[in-house]
């Protein structure tokens, strides 16, 4: 049983095909990393397995159960869990509510409840905060808790947005360029978070620009070009097949070709 | 001091203190009468506060959940027999459901599209009051009885003055909660990012829908005190204008700051009632009040004036 499955995912936005035929597997415990340049399609791809964009066709299985359509808070609700390219902080709460807000589902919710705030509120409130305290620690960030996050660097804020879905207590978690933006030392963290995560039993599906991240972390890599996949495989195998190295090079090539 | 201000129930503690010992600074019944207008006033705005500030739901409907409460006081007694205590209930429960059943298909629109249909709701709501004319004595309106509690009738300023202040200490203090609560938790990150709540498992309808909920009764209740207060109610209880003001309380006190909700309030209830100006030209001052508010205290006066003085982390 694979924690995720993807079956023949297409998408097209007005006549546009964004994503065209793509399918693959991510077992519990894998790091199963997504590259291809820029436009590919791996963002768009993310939106659809947890649920912001419905697939013109093809089926999404979390732990063999299909999925297609349903909205993203029940994907949360069976564990899924993502960080964002452009990030999606909540900028005006401290860094530790935005991983509270992570705690949502394992909270009671009676509103009742919070409107008087009973006891069991504050003993709430109480656990939550440790958990959330605990996964800023685990992400390295125990320093900025109570600190706003619109005051936040960008490193620190791609690590909280990890953090935040962590907080979820995911089976699957989508990281859409944990490392942008993030300077050696915070890649390397990140580097040791996401490993330690993926030991942990979650299934992990990475997208990164960062191939020296990639190549030394992934368990498999998956290749995406204008939408199609053009190769999957280990690190190695990746690394040596002639469509990525033309896909990657040819991008290059043309770019530079129009500086010229 | 900034810890102090950090917490939301500072300020409910700052309110009760300030509700309980203005009367000994008030010269005259007017400025009675006039601070518990306020009290009625910013009782509407915390609870708009929660939608606007908090939910970052837009309402320009919210003066039609005021007329249902005012209105359920002045119909129930009148032509159903209802005791006035228990047609407040009422009123309250009825824009509870209305906001419940309303919200629903409307929350589902976002910035713009929300503002104009909540627009709408209102306008319908205050056409129904001024064209059911058997039931609510059109646009004349039609008059209020006095609230009666266990055989005491209750009028006058000093009486709704204590009636509107405690009530409104009690919102502020249910607001607080709710802020603090995680139903305040999934409201404020609605705010920040939809697409992130919603990823981490937040069913994004309730909550907006709560907070609609929640608002339309604050609205209601206000709207039933300054009905009985008045002794009458017409259809502008529920008018354009007035939802106009409330979220012109909101903003120029502080979105997102409960006591920023009572200051506007205060500030406009204030304004009228000093400068006769004003009272004349009471459509253009609060156009203007808007314009100079969003121009030079963008974040609104509680805010604004928190962070100069360093009670709060910019
Ligand atoms: N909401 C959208 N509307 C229209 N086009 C979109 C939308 N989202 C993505 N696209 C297009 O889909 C393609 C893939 O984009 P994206 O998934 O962001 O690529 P990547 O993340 O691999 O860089 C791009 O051509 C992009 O312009
Ligand atoms: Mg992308």
């Amino acid at each position: 049983m694979s924690r995720l499955a993807v079956d023949n995912l297409g998408i097209s936005f007005g006549g546009v095909t964004a994503l065209t035929d793509v399918s693959f597997n991510v077992e519990a415990g894998e790091i199963f990393a997504i590259i291809g340049p820029n436009g590919a399609g791996k963002t768009t791809l993310f939106n659809i397995v947890s649920g912001l964009y419905p697939p013109r066709q093809g089926r999404v299985l979390l732990n063999d159960e299909d999925v297609t359509g349903l909205p993203p808070f029940k994907l949360a609700r069976r564990g899924l869990s993502r960080t964002f390219q452009n990030l999606q902080v909540f900028f005006r709460m401290s860094a530790v509510d935005n991983v509270m807000v992570g705690r949502h589902m394992h909270e009671k919710r009676n509103v009742i409840a919070h409107l008087f705030t009973l006891p069991s509120v504050l003993e709430q409130n109480r656990v939550t905060r440790a958990k959330a305290e605990e996964l800023l620690a685990f992400v390295d960030l125990s320093d900025v808790t109570d600190r706003p996050a619109g005051n936040l660097p960008y490193g620190a804020l791609r690590r909280l947005e990890i953090a935040r879905a962590l907080a979820t207590e995911p089976k699957i978690l989508l990281l859409d360029e944990p490392a942008a933006g993030c300077n050696p030392v915070e890649t390397e963290e990140i580097d040791n978070v996401i490993q330690k995560i993926a030991a942990t039993g979650v299934a992990v599906v990475l997208v990164e620009h960062d191939m020296k991240l990639v190549m030394k972390i992934s368990h498999r890599i998956h290749v995406l070009d204008q939408g199609h996949t053009i190769a999957q495989g280990s690190a190695a195998q990746v690394r040596t097949d002639e469509r990525v190295i033309a896909a990657y090079l040819g991008r290059h090539g043309q770019r530079e070709a129009g500086r010229a | 001091m900034r810890r102090f201000f950090d917490s939301p129930y500072a300020v409910v503690l700052v309110l009760a203190v300030v509700v309980a010992i203005l009367p000994l600074a008030l010269p005259s019944l007017f400025y009675l009468r006039v601070a518990a207008l306020i009290c009625i006033f910013a009782l509407a705005v915390v609870g708009l506060n929660l939608l606007i500030g908090f939910a970052g739901q837009v309402s320009l409907g919210h003066a039609g959940f005021f007329g249902i409460g005012a209105y359920a006081v002045a119909i129930g007694p009148t032509h159903l027999g209802v005791p006035p205590w228990l047609a407040l209930i009422a009123g309250a429960a009825a824009a509870g459901i209305v906001a419940f059943l309303v919200g629903r298909p409307i929350l589902r629109l976002r910035g713009h599209y929300l503002a104009v249909a909540t627009l709408g709701m209102g306008l319908l709501f205050a056409m129904v009051f001024a064209n059911e004319s058997a039931w609510t004595g059109g646009p004349d309106g039609m008059p209020v009885p006095r609230l009666e509690v266990f055989g005491w009738r209750i009028s006058g300023p000093w009486s709704w003055y204590w009636i509107a202040g405690v009530t409104l200490v009690i919102g502020a203090w249910i607001a607080a909660n709710v802020i603090a609560s995680p139903t305040g938790r999934a409201l404020r990150a609605i705010h920040d990012s939809e697409t992130a709540a919603q990823v981490l498992g937040i069913d994004v309808a309730r909550y907006k829908l709560i907070a609609f909920v929640l608002s339309a009764v604050y609205a209601a209740v206000a709207g039933a005190y300054l009905a009985m207060f008045d002794g009458l109610v017409t259809p502008e209880a529920a008018g354009f204008l007035r939802s106009i003001e409330f979220v012109t309380m909101a903003v120029l006190g502080g979105l997102g700051s409960t006591l920023g909700g009572i200051v506007g309030a205060a500030l406009l209830v204030l304004l009228p009632q000093l400068l006769t100006v004003f009272h004349d030209y009471e459509h253009i001052a609060l156009g203007l009040v808007m314009i100079l508010v969003m121009i030079f205290v963008p974040a609104g006066i509680v805010p604004s004036l928190a962070t100069l003085l360093g009670w709060k982390r910019s």
